[in-house]
């Protein structure tokens, strides 16, 4: 990995860092969940993105478990990847927090006023390559809609198109 | 007197000239268009042809008695002029002028087959085709009760010709065939088959997307029924298109949408309709599209359709071979007779991330389903990554596209 030589700019480098290479390789949390309470699909139709976003939230409202299905490009399996590391053990509340936190992270430049939501972000910073790449946006945002339309109990699948 | 040599003539990689768009710097490397199969790029002599249209001569057509509707009118009308001749065509009156191939089709499934199909009909397609010749048969057949066929490929994607002839029978009502798969590059064997339907009475319809921008046409030998294509796959503007249709059949049709210029007149106890071809044209048109689309077909006339097509045969081949040498690269579309598109995989690698790559190298390719679905699930594939080669492009090309993929492995190693 070292001795690519990417002399087409670190962009490309930022977008496929190695954490993300490595969860969309080996992807957290992949597959079905045992008794899922919320459940929602997204679908990304420009590049065939397809995820199901499992989650069960306890008595307490807290997320106690979640899980991703599908298959997608390494953006958007790293990005399921990566939420599904984040969320476990959240309130549900913070979980969407982190949705809000997130979306706006990836869609818009001022990351510098981030509100602190009390959670930690550092791993989800991997994702912050695409905004070089605002096609890209999409597939980085997909798994974090279907967690939100999964909690709100919306049915239909959700579409970052 | 002796004839030129062939060295002599301009090459057709030369026409990359004419294309300004092809001229410039993506992401600081010198573009590489592989993507023309989606839509091609436009030569100045079309670019220049609507520029002056809209500086000079624009106003509606058909209507006014000012000069500048005059030119206006005989600018578009020499265009339908211009297409009836390039694809041979025995009447204007069978031009029809619509927005795209998409438009083309539904006329002909809403105006043609709808009043005609009856429960127990079918309408027969193929598994390889667009979702543009799949969609609007889909939608008569639930209107009307009919059934709609697809006849199957094999792995190579080509049409499976037993399967297609047990197919075929006499209550098939409309045959709805691409003449070269867009996903693929398949070339349909349409000589062989046109002939098949047309013995068992059954009316053929050509989705001409593909076909047009890559070889000759002449739908007087074809013997088809209607011909659907779209102008900005074969170096025009978007939002035009044409379906050809025999004039026995359009006459007999009755017209797709109501509007200004579909008319002769007009009252409130009932509406006499236009003559061939203005009955299927409602509405003030694409003026300066289809006269864009006019100059288009002169550009194409001027370089060769012969020429192009060798041009082009010689470049899938190139392309073909040094994809095919790449370690971990799968084909997809594998057919002896194809047109100048290639898609294909690497290793593991999501076709939207080697998109993604490719373009950071300057290098335009399409990936995704391409609009045909049914054959990405026949592949088993989520989507492909697709390099579409036109008249503009050259060995260079391929070799640019080779690098960016290698380089992508390398990201993905």
């Amino acid at each position: 990995m070292n001795a690519v030589d990417f002399h087409t700019g670190d962009d490309l480098r930022e977008l496929y860092r190695e954490l993300i290479l490595d969860h969309a390789r080996n992807p957290r949390h992949f597959g079905k969940l045992d008794r899922p309470t919320h459940t929602a699909e997204g679908i990304n139709p420009l590049c065939g993105d397809k995820l199901r976003l499992n989650v069960r939230v306890d008595d307490q409202e807290n997320i106690a478990d979640a899980s991703f299905e599908g298959s997608g490009c390494a953006i958007s399996v790293a990005s399921a990847s990566l939420l599904t590391d984040m969320v476990i053990g959240l309130p549900v509340a913070q979980a969407l927090d982190c949705f809000t936190v997130v979306t706006q992270r990836l869609t818009s430049p001022n990351v510098e006023r981030e509100q602190d939501i009390g959670v930690d972000l550092s791993k989800i910073k991997a994702l912050d390559g695409v905004r070089e790449f605002p096609s890209r946006v999409k597939c980085a945002t997909l798994a974090w809609h279907a967690l939100r339309s999964a909690i709100h109990g919306q049915t239909a699948p959700v579409s970052t198109e | 007197m002796t004839q030129p040599q062939t060295s002599d003539l301009p090459q057709v990689a030369d026409c990359r000239q004419d294309f300004p768009a092809l001229h410039q710097d993506v992401r600081a490397h010198a573009l590489v268009y592989l993507d023309s199969a989606a839509s091609a790029q436009q030569p100045m002599s079309v670019i220049e042809t609507v520029a002056d249209y809209q500086r000079r001569d624009h106003a509606n057509v058909h209507r006014g008695v000012h000069t500048l509707s005059h030119r206006a009118t005989d600018a578009y009308e020499g265009a339908r002029d211009k297409i009836q001749s390039f694809i041979n065509a025995s009447s204007r009156s069978e031009i029809v002028l619509t927005s795209g191939t998409t438009e083309s089709i539904n006329l002909v499934a809403q105006s043609f087959c709808r009043p005609r199909l009856e429960p127990g009909d079918k309408v027969l397609i193929t598994h390889l085709e667009h979702h543009s010749n799949i969609v609007p048969w889909q939608i008569v057949c639930e209107q009307t009760g009919a059934e709609l066929v697809v006849a199957p490929i094999n792995t190579r994607g080509e049409l499976d010709m037993d399967a297609f002839d047990r197919l075929l029978t006499d209550d098939v009502r409309l045959l709805a065939i691409a003449q070269v798969s867009n996903a693929l590059g398949t070339i349909i064997p349409l000589r062989d088959i046109i002939p098949k339907a047309k013995s068992l009475g059954i009316a053929v319809l050509v989705d001409g997307a593909q076909g047009v921008p890559h070889m000759q046409i002449d739908v007087q030998e074809l013997d088809c029924d209607f011909y659907a294509f779209s102008g900005h796959k074969m170096f025009g503007p978007t939002g035009t298109g044409v379906l050809f249709g025999k004039e026995s059949l359009l006459d007999a049709m009755p017209p797709y949408q109501g509007g200004g210029d579909m008319i002769l007149e007009v009252s409130f106890d009932g509406t006499i309709y236009n003559e061939l071809p203005y009955k299927f044209e409602a509405g003030t048109p694409n003026i300066s599209g289809v006269i864009g689309l006019g100059a288009a077909i002169d550009y194409l006339l001027s370089v060769g359709m012969s020429r192009i097509a060798q041009h082009e045969e010689q470049l899938l081949a190139y392309l073909t071979r040094k994809l095919g040498e790449v370690e971990g690269i799968r084909l997809i579309g594998t057919a002896a007779e194809k047109a100048s598109v290639q898609s294909f995989l690497v290793d593991d690698i999501h076709p939207h991330d080697l998109g993604t790559i490719l373009d950071h190298q300057g290098v335009a390719i399409r990936t995704g389903h391409h609009c045909a679905m049914p054959v990405m699930d026949f592949f088993g594939v989520a989507g492909t990554a697709r390099a579409s080669l036109a008249l503009y492009n050259n060995n260079d090309d391929v070799d640019r596209l080779v690098e960016a993929v290698v380089k992508a492995r390398q990201i993905f190693a």
